[in-house]
């Protein structure tokens, strides 16, 4: 496969709302300059905003990462905790352990993992419980 | 930029002062000001008509047509968009406002809120069998947001409804109305809508959602409404045509009255190109999947708040929603009653949508995505390098479009007065410096 042409990274901080979505859209703007298709680029997007609502949330903060190659785009999500312990359960729709106030805000539907799963074309989640969570997304920029 | 795109709005290189105000205003950044003028790039202008409500020196226009291009057919047809009725007060009947139609040279009218009347009960059936709807449904009156989704957010093209909007069906209509009424053949009628915006003018020349428009062109209401109100005040009412739209079709000059007339309770209302713009973005995120029917309209408040309408929006506004009361105390209870009142409507695929509406995207920057990649990176490292206030004053919006445009080739980094600042600055020490070699080779100054 080709090199990775470009790398995208941003910090995440835990808590941090004000500035939920810049990565995501970040990320959507530098793949809409790159000519990816529309729907792709909107698929990304919602995976990648999901995740990052996740990390600030759930975490003690983290990181997301794309990796752009000409064919595809990698996301990344990594944090440092603390960890999901049932991960089969995590992945359920409705499933969620978001706090009172976050559900206030209208986020933590325990759809977060199920979208981000549902709209990548591969998606791998790592973690154990007291440990961090790795996720990786990929998207094909051409459909199968 | 390989299509030809007709726009309406044009811009007048003698008044333009290359002021940075329509360049921060622009919805699709497609302003520049090169060489002290205003300059309209035209794959990314959508004529919302935000930069003719903007520019202090009126540099900006819309170019429509004109009462001079009526002379041209046998007979003619005024189309009042609903926002006609919002210049006059409501003591102003229609029937008076029909008649000074008549005397400024139409021969007859068809309202187009009665053919919007004929578009809400086809959104309101459409809307019905809910099943397999992309919600939410965005609604297809305003053409500078049509054209907004195909250059900003192509993705959402699947949720604009596929109805045609008032205007294009009231000219279906009035054309065989009056064909059939004179006898004259429907070529030689002439089929004018008047126009509160320059949006709506455009698609008549360059139509996104009818293979072609019944219309003749579109008048926009601000080139004859001196005209028009030097004559109301004497005018007598005329027979020349009966007001026949209810309230409901009316409303449709304002934001929300396309909602209220369909009666869809699930539902929101955007106005204003920005605010779109961002609640567009969120549709794209799916954070609006659980609504059913999203109105976006370009101009502040409506249509009444079209660039090319004279009167204040705010009176417009006054104006139409009491014109919208009074006529609703007249009328019968339900709403649909109301709209149906008496009236046959030609229900069938009449009002569909009869051409696909394809995506503009103005993003790219290459049509290879390794150079577009390239460019990126290019991209970014000017950027980092650009001082990051957006002043506008190298004649592109934002730094960040400025990085672009370098990188591009349409623009220089010294176009960035910083920049240029700092290499001014590094050529004056440069040259006050004493020369290097005159005082190393002879040492026979002072």
């Amino acid at each position: 496969m080709s090199e990775p042409f470009m790398d995208l990274s941003f910090e995440l901080l835990a808590g941090d709302f004000e500035r939920a979505g810049e990565a995501s859209s970040k990320i959507k703007k530098t793949l809409q300059q790159i000519g990816v298709s529309a729907d792709i680029v909107r698929r990304v997007a919602i995976g990648t905003y999901e995740g990052e609502m996740n990390v600030i949330i759930h975490s003690y903060g983290g990181t997301a990462k794309a990796h752009i190659y000409p064919e595809y785009t990698v996301i990344v999500l990594e944090d440092a905790g603390p960890g999901i312990a049932d991960i089969e359960l995590a992945v359920q729709e409705g499933y969620s352990t978001a706090p009172d106030y976050v559900r206030d805000l209208g986020f933590g539907a325990g759809m977060g993992l199920p979208n981000m799963k549902s709209c990548s074309d591969c998606f791998e989640i790592a973690s154990k419980s007291g440990a961090g969570t790795k996720i990786t997304m990929r998207f094909a920029h051409k459909k199968a | 930029m390989q299509d030809n795109y007709f726009h309406s709005v044009k811009f007048d290189k003698e008044q333009c002062r290359g002021c940075v105000t329509c360049i921060k205003f622009c919805p699709t950044e497609a302003i520049r000001i090169r060489g002290g003028k205003a300059r309209i790039i035209q794959s990314r202008c959508i004529d919302c008509g935000e930069c003719i409500r903007r520019c202090p020196h009126h540099a900006k226009r819309a170019d429509t047509d004109t009462l001079a291009d009526v002379g041209k057919f046998n007979f003619n047809v005024a189309l009042p968009a609903p926002a006609l009725y919002s210049q006059f007060a409501p003591a102003v009947s229609r029937e008076k406002i029909f008649a000074a139609l008549h005397r400024l040279g139409f021969d007859a009218v068809y309202e187009v809120a009665l053919a919007a009347e004929c578009v809400t009960l086809e959104i309101e059936s459409y809307m019905k069998r809910r099943a397999g709807l992309k919600t939410p449904m965005i609604s297809s009156a305003c053409p500078a947001i049509i054209r907004l989704i195909q250059v900003r957010f192509p993705s959402l093209i699947g949720h604009i409804i596929p109805i045609l909007p008032p205007v294009e069906v009231a000219a279906t209509e009035a054309r065989r109305e009056f064909t059939r009424a004179t006898g004259l053949a429907a070529e030689t009628i002439g089929v004018w809508f008047l126009t509160p915006c320059p949006a709506k003018a455009t698609n008549i020349r360059q139509p996104v959602d009818v293979t072609a428009t019944d219309l003749s062109g579109a008048i926009g209401i601000s080139s004859f409404y001196g005209e028009m109100k030097k004559i109301i005040g004497a005018i007598s009412e005329s027979d020349i045509a009966k007001a026949r739209a209810s309230s409901y079709g009316i409303g449709w000059g304002y934001a929300g009255g396309e909602i209220r007339a369909t009666g869809l309770v699930n539902s929101l209302i955007v106005h204003g190109v920005k605010e779109v713009a961002d609640v567009l973005e969120q549709i794209e995120m799916n954070k609006m999947d659980d609504v059913d029917y999203v109105e976006c309209l370009a101009c502040p408040g409506g249509c009444i708040g079209g660039a090319l309408l004279p009167e204040n929006r705010f009176v417009a506004e006054k104006n139409l929603k009491l014109r919208v009361r009074r006529l609703r105390d007249r009328e019968p209870a339900g709403r649909r009653q109301t709209i149906l009142g008496g009236r046959e409507i030609a229900q069938g695929n009449s009002a569909f949508r009869h051409k696909t509406i394809q995506p503009r995207p103005i993003m790219k920057l290459d049509d290879n995505i390794v150079i577009a990649m390239k460019k990126v990176g290019q991209i970014k490292q000017i950027l980092a390098e650009l001082p990051g206030i957006d002043c506008g004053a190298c004649g592109s919006p934002t730094c960040a479009s400025l990085a672009e445009d370098i990188v591009q080739g349409l623009a220089a980094e010294t176009d960035c007065v910083f920049k240029l600042r700092q290499v001014v600055n590094a050529l004056e020490e440069e040259m006050s410096k004493p020369p290097k070699n005159a005082r190393g080779e002879t040492g026979t100054e002072e």
